[in-house]
C-alpha cells in the first residue's frame, strides 16, 4: 500500500534554517498536498480557496485570529471536520499523493496515519496504561507483552514514562493537565502515526507545561511531521519551521517561520504579527 | 528528559506493520460497523410496534365490541351490568368513577403538591430542599398496590370513625390516596418550572419592596403557569390511569352516582374484574374489556397531548 | 403631590410580612404533607406485620391456613420475572438509546420515534396488561406464564430505561469520542470502547429504577390473569406463578374474610418495601461512586 511507504531515514535538509528555501522547492517529500479547498458549515463559507503545501518531518505551524478558520483547516486533514454533520467540502487534499476527502479513502485509515491532540487535554476515564493502549487495541493488537512494550515506548516518546511508571493503573484524571496532555501525545505515538496534528495543545496548560510540550514537539519532529494550529504567535516562532497565516478563511500567506516573522510579504500579516489585531 | 532514552523506532516491534495485517482480516469488524446500526434500528422499532400494538388490538376488538353492542348505547349508557341475563354495556358509570376519583385526587394532590412547589423552590434554603426533596420522590416510588392496601385498611377506616355514612368500600378514600400519590409527581413538575424562572425576575420584584408571597403569586407563578397546568394535566391523566388503588379501596358497584360515599367503579377497576379470569374469550364482556380499555387509552393520550402542548405553547422565553 | 404615601405604605408593610409569613409556614406544612403520611404508612404497615415476618413466612408455601402462609413462591416468581425484565429492557434499552443519540439523522423519523416514546411512558401500566394479554398470554399462546409476565413489564418500563440511558449517553462529553476517532476508531468502536463505558453509571442507575417500579407494578399482572391458587414454586420462566405485589393484592382483597389476611399483606408489603429501598440504595450507590465528572 502505497500510504505505507516504508520510513526510510530521510536526511534532514531542512534542520537549518540556511537550507530552508530550497527546501521548499527541493523535492523535499510532502505530505499534505491541498489544492483550490473550500469549505462550508451549513451556509457559512469557512474555508476558501485554500493551497497549502506540508512537508514530511518539519513542523508546520497555522496561526491567525479566532473563528479564521485554522482548526478546521486541521481537521479537515484528518476528517474529524466530518463530525459535524452538516459540513461540504470542495477541492482536494491528497496524503502521500493519495486523494483523502472522497468517500472511497476510509477515513480509519487516514486517523491511523494522521493523529489528533487536542485543544483540551482529553484522556479517556481509564487507567494511564488502558489510555496508551487504546489505540493499538482498536487495530487489533491484543498481545498484553507486545502492548507492554508499545505502552512503555509510547510514554518515553512522550516525555512522561518517568513521571507515572510506577502508577500506569491509577486513572488518567489523577495527572495535571499538562501530564494529561503528554499523556494524549503519548495516546497518539502509540499507533505510530506519521502526522501529528496539534491544536493549540498548549491553550490550556500552564508556562511550565507548555514549555515541556514545545520541546517535546522539537524531539518528535525527527520522527513525525507535525502541524500545530496555536494561538500564541511566539510559540509559533519558537518552534515551527515553517507558517501559514489564516484569515477569514483564507491562506493570507504561507512561508518559511524566519521569513514571516521578520518580513511578511502581506500587510494583513504584519499588522496580525505585530499586534494590530486578533 | 535527557535521562530519557531516545525514541527508537527501527527495532522492537513495528506496530505499523501490525496494524496494516490486521487490516486485512478486518472484514468482520466492518460487517460489524454495518450491522450494527441495522440491529439497534430494529430494537428502536421495538417502541414503534409496541404503540403500533396497544392501537391495533384495543382497535380491532373494540370494533368488535361494536358490533355487538351499538357504540351509542355504551357512551350514553347509564347502567352496566355486564353479567346479567339481559346485559347492558353503559360505560358512564365507570366514566363517571374515574372522573371522580380523579377529580377528589386532583383536590388534594393541586393545592398541596403546589404549595409544597412553592415552598421548595421560592422559600426553602438548598440545603432543606435537598433534604426534602428525595424524601418527596420516595412517596413517588411506592408501588401502587401498598396505596391501595392503605387506603383500605387505615384510611377507610379512619374516614368511617369520622364520618359514619361512607360505606367499607367508596370512592372518597382511594380518591384521597390516589391524591398523595400524586403529590410529589406535581410538587417536582411544578417546581421545575418555578425555579427555571430565572432570578433577575424575582430580583426585580424583590427590588421594589415587594415581599416572597407578593413575587411568587404576581411575577414568579404567571411566569411558570405553563409548566403548572402541565403538571396538573399529567396528575390528572395519572389518576385516570390508576388501578390498584381504586380496584382495592373502592370495589365493584357499578353506580351510577355522585355520590362520594359509595362504592364505584373506574374504568381501570372494571379492565381488573373483567379480565380476572371470568370473561371467556369471544363473549361480549370479554370484548367490551377492550372497548373500555380503548376508552381509557384515549383519555390519558389526549391528556398527556394537552400537557405537552400546554407547555410548548405558553412556554415563555427568557 | 406624591403618589405614594409613605405612612399608608409602611402601615400596610406590616400586614403584607405578617401575610408572608403565614403562608410561608402553610406552604412548609403542605411540604411536610407527604412526608407525614409516608411516615403513617410505612408506621402502619410495620405494625401490621410484627410478629408475622419469620423464617418460615420468607421460606414456606402458600397456604389459606394465615399462621402457615409463605411467600416463597411469590418471592421466586418476582425473582424470574426480573430475570426477564432486566435483560430485556437493558438490551433493548441501550440500543434505541445509542440508535437514536448517535446512529439516527435529526429529522421525522427519528422525531416520531421519540416522540412514541414519550407518549408510551404515559400509557396507563394496565393497558400494557391487556397488551401482553392479547399478545404474549393468548396470541403466541404462552399462557399467564413468568416469560409472559416479564415481557409485559419489559414494554412498560422501556420508555424509561431508554430515556435514561439517552440521558447519560448525551451527558458523555464529545472530547472522548473525539479522541477516539482521532486515532482512527470506527464508529462503533468507540460507541463500545469509550461513549458506552462512560455513559454505564448513569444507565445502570436508570435502569435499576425503573426495576424497581416494575417490581412493584401491579396492574398488569392481574389483567394477564395471575391466579390466588396455591402453585408449585416456579423453577424457570415458562412456569406459571404468582408475584409478590400478586399475592398483596389477593390478602388485601380477603383481608375482610380473614382479618388476618391484612397482616400478611403487611408482611409481604415490608419485604417488598425492603428489596426497593435496597435496589434504591444500590442505584445511589452506583450514581455516587462511578459517575465520572468531566
Amino acid at each position: 500500500m502505497s500510504l505505507l511507504t516504508v520510513k526510510e531515514n530521510i536526511s534532514m535538509v531542512n534542520n537549518g534554517n540556511t537550507d530552508i528555501v530550497s527546501a521548499v522547492q527541493s523535492n523535499s517529500n510532502v505530505v499534505f498536498d491541498t489544492k483550490d479547498l473550500n469549505l462550508w458549515y451549513g451556509e457559512t463559507h469557512a474555508l476558501k480557496d485554500i493551497n497549502l503545501t506540508i512537508n514530511e518531518k518539519e513542523v508546520t505551524a497555522i496561526i491567525g485570529p479566532s473563528g479564521c478558520g485554522k482548526s478546521t483547516y486541521l481537521k479537515t486533514l484528518n476528517r474529524m471536520v466530518e463530525l459535524v454533520p452538516t459540513v461540504r467540502t470542495t477541492g482536494e487534499i491528497t496524503y502521500k499523493g493519495k486523494s483523502i476527502l472522497d468517500k472511497s479513502s476510509k477515513v480509519e485509515e487516514l486517523r491511523t496515519h494522521v493523529g489528533m491532540v487536542f485543544q483540551k487535554p482529553n484522556p479517556f476515564p481509564k487507567s494511564i496504561y488502558d489510555n496508551i493502549a487504546y489505540g493499538p487495541r482498536i487495530h487489533g493488537i491484543r498481545n498484553k507483552k507486545i502492548l507492554d512494550e508499545i505502552v512503555e515506548k509510547s510514554l518515553r516518546g512522550a516525555y512522561i514514562w518517568d513521571e507515572v511508571k510506577d502508577r500506569l493503573k491509577e486513572n488518567a484524571y489523577g495527572l495535571s493537565g499538562g501530564q494529561q496532555q503528554r499523556l494524549c501525545i503519548a495516546r497518539t505515538l502509540a499507533i505510530e502515526p506519521d502526522v501529528i496534528l496539534m491544536d493549540e495543545p498548549t491553550s490550556a496548560l500552564d508556562p511550565k507545561s507548555t514549555l515541556k510540550i514545545e520541546d517535546l514537539v522539537q524531539e518528535l519532529k525527527k520522527d513525525y511531521s507535525i502541524i500545530i494550529v496555536t494561538h500564541n504567535m511566539q510559540q509559533a516562532a519558537r518552534i515551527s519551521d515553517r507558517t501559514a497565516f489564516f484569515l477569514n478563511g483564507e491562506v493570507v500567506e504561507f512561508d518559511v517561520t524566519d521569513t514571516i516573522f521578520t518580513k511578511p510579504t502581506d500587510n494583513r500579516t504584519e499588522d496580525y504579527i505585530s499586534g494590530r489585531f486578533g | 528528559m535527557a535521562a530519557n532514552s531516545k525514541l527508537e523506532r527501527d527495532h522492537e516491534i513495528d506496530v505499523k506493520q501490525m496494524i496494516e495485517k490486521n487490516k486485512q482480516s478486518k472484514s468482520f469488524s466492518q460487517v460489524v460497523e454495518k450491522i450494527v446500526p441495522i440491529m439497534l434500528f430494529l430494537f428502536a422499532i421495538i417502541t414503534v410496534l409496541t404503540t403500533v400494538g396497544i392501537v391495533m388490538t384495543l382497535l380491532s376488538e373494540t370494533i368488535e365490541f361494536f358490533k355487538r353492542v351499538p357504540i351509542w348505547d355504551f357512551f350514553t349508557g347509564t347502567v352496566l351490568k355486564p353479567m346479567s341475563q339481559n346485559p347492558e354495556f353503559g360505560v358512564l358509570p365507570l366514566i363517571n368513577g374515574t372522573i371522580i376519583s380523579s377529580l377528589i385526587a386532583m383536590l388534594v394532590a393541586g393545592p398541596i403538591g403546589l404549595m409544597a412547589a412553592i415552598y421548595l423552590s421560592e422559600y426553602a434554603s438548598d440545603r432543606v430542599r435537598k433534604v426534602l426533596k428525595p424524601m418527596l420522590e420516595i412517596l413517588a416510588g411506592i408501588p401502587t398496590i401498598v396505596y391501595g392496601f392503605f387506603a383500605f385498611t387505615f384510611v377507610t377506616p379512619v374516614i368511617r370513625s369520622i364520618w359514619p355514612d361512607v360505606e367499607a368500600t367508596n370512592i372518597l378514600s382511594p380518591g384521597i390516596v390516589m391524591g398523595i400519590m400524586i403529590i410529589p409527581m406535581i410538587a417536582s413538575l411544578s417546581e421545575d418550572a418555578m425555579s427555571s424562572v430565572p432570578n433577575s425576575i424575582r430580583d426585580g420584584a424583590l427590588g421594589l419592596g415587594a415581599t416572597r408571597l407578593e413575587t411568587t403569586f404576581k411575577v414568579v407563578m404567571p411566569a411558570a403557569l405553563s409548566g403548572i397546568i402541565a403538571s396538573f394535566v399529567l396528575g390528572i391523566s395519572r389518576a385516570i390511569g390508576e388501578t390498584m388503588i381504586v380496584t382495592i379501596a373502592s370495589g365493584s358497584s357499578k353506580n351510577f352516582t355522585f355520590d362520594i360515599t359509595q362504592s364505584m367503579q373506574t374504568m381501570t377497576a372494571y379492565i381488573v374484574e373483567v379480565s380476572g379470569g371470568e370473561a371467556a374469550a369471544g363473549t361480549t364482556i370479554y370484548y367490551s374489556l377492550y372497548a373500555v380499555a380503548m376508552t381509557l387509552f384515549v383519555f390519558t393520550l389526549l391528556m398527556n397531548l394537552l400537557a405537552r402542548y400546554v407547555s410548548r405553547k405558553f412556554r415563555e422565553e427568557y | 403631590m406624591k403618589y405614594i404615601d409613605a405612612e399608608q405604605v409602611s402601615k400596610r408593610m406590616g400586614t403584607r410580612i405578617a401575610k408572608n409569613n403565614l403562608l410561608k409556614s402553610l406552604f412548609f406544612m403542605a411540604t411536610l404533607f407527604g412526608l407525614i403520611v409516608l411516615a403513617i404508612l410505612i408506621y402502619r404497615v410495620v405494625v401490621d406485620s410484627v410478629g408475622w415476618i419469620d423464617w418460615n413466612f420468607l421460606t414456606g408455601k402458600l397456604s389459606t391456613a394465615a399462621e402457615r402462609a409463605g411467600i416463597m413462591g411469590a418471592i421466586l416468581g418476582t425473582f424470574w420475572m426480573m430475570l426477564v425484565v432486566a435483560p430485556v429492557t437493558l438490551i433493548l434499552g441501550i440500543g434505541t438509546a445509542i440508535y437514536l443519540e448517535l446512529y439516527a439523522k435529526k429529522g421525522r423519523f427519528q422525531a416520531i420515534i421519540q416522540t412514541n416514546i414519550s407518549n408510551l411512558a404515559g400509557v396507563p401500566s394496565i393497558v400494557y396488561g391487556i397488551l401482553g394479554l392479547t399478545i404474549f398470554v393468548r396470541a403466541m399462546e404462552m399462557g399467564n406464564i413468568i416469560l409472559a409476565g416479564g415481557l409485559t413489564l419489559s414494554l412498560l418500563i422501556l420508555p424509561i430505561v431508554i430515556v435514561a440511558a439517552q440521558e447519560a449517553i448525551r451527558a458523555v462529553p464529545g472530547f472522548l469520542s473525539e479522541a477516539s476517532y482521532g486515532m482512527g476508531a470506527t464508529k462503533w468502536q468507540t460507541i463500545k470502547n469509550v461513549i458506552l463505558p462512560a455513559a454505564l453509571p448513569g444507565i445502570l442507575t436508570g435502569a435499576i429504577l425503573a426495576l424497581s417500579r416494575a417490581i412493584g407494578e401491579t396492574a398488569p399482572l392481574t389483567v394477564i390473569g395471575i391466579p390466588a391458587l396455591i402453585i408449585p414454586f416456579p423453577e424457570g420462566i415458562f412456569d406459571k406463578f404468582t408475584a409478590l405485589p400478586m399475592q398483596i393484592y389477593y390478602w388485601t382483597l380477603d383481608s375482610s374474610l380473614v382479618a388476618e389476611y391484612a397482616n400478611l399483606a403487611a408482611a409481604t408489603i415490608v419485604v417488598l418495601l425492603l428489596l426497593l429501598f435496597v435496589l434504591n440504595s444500590a442505584a445511589i450507590f452506583i450514581r455516587n461512586k462511578f459517575q465520572q465528572r468531566f
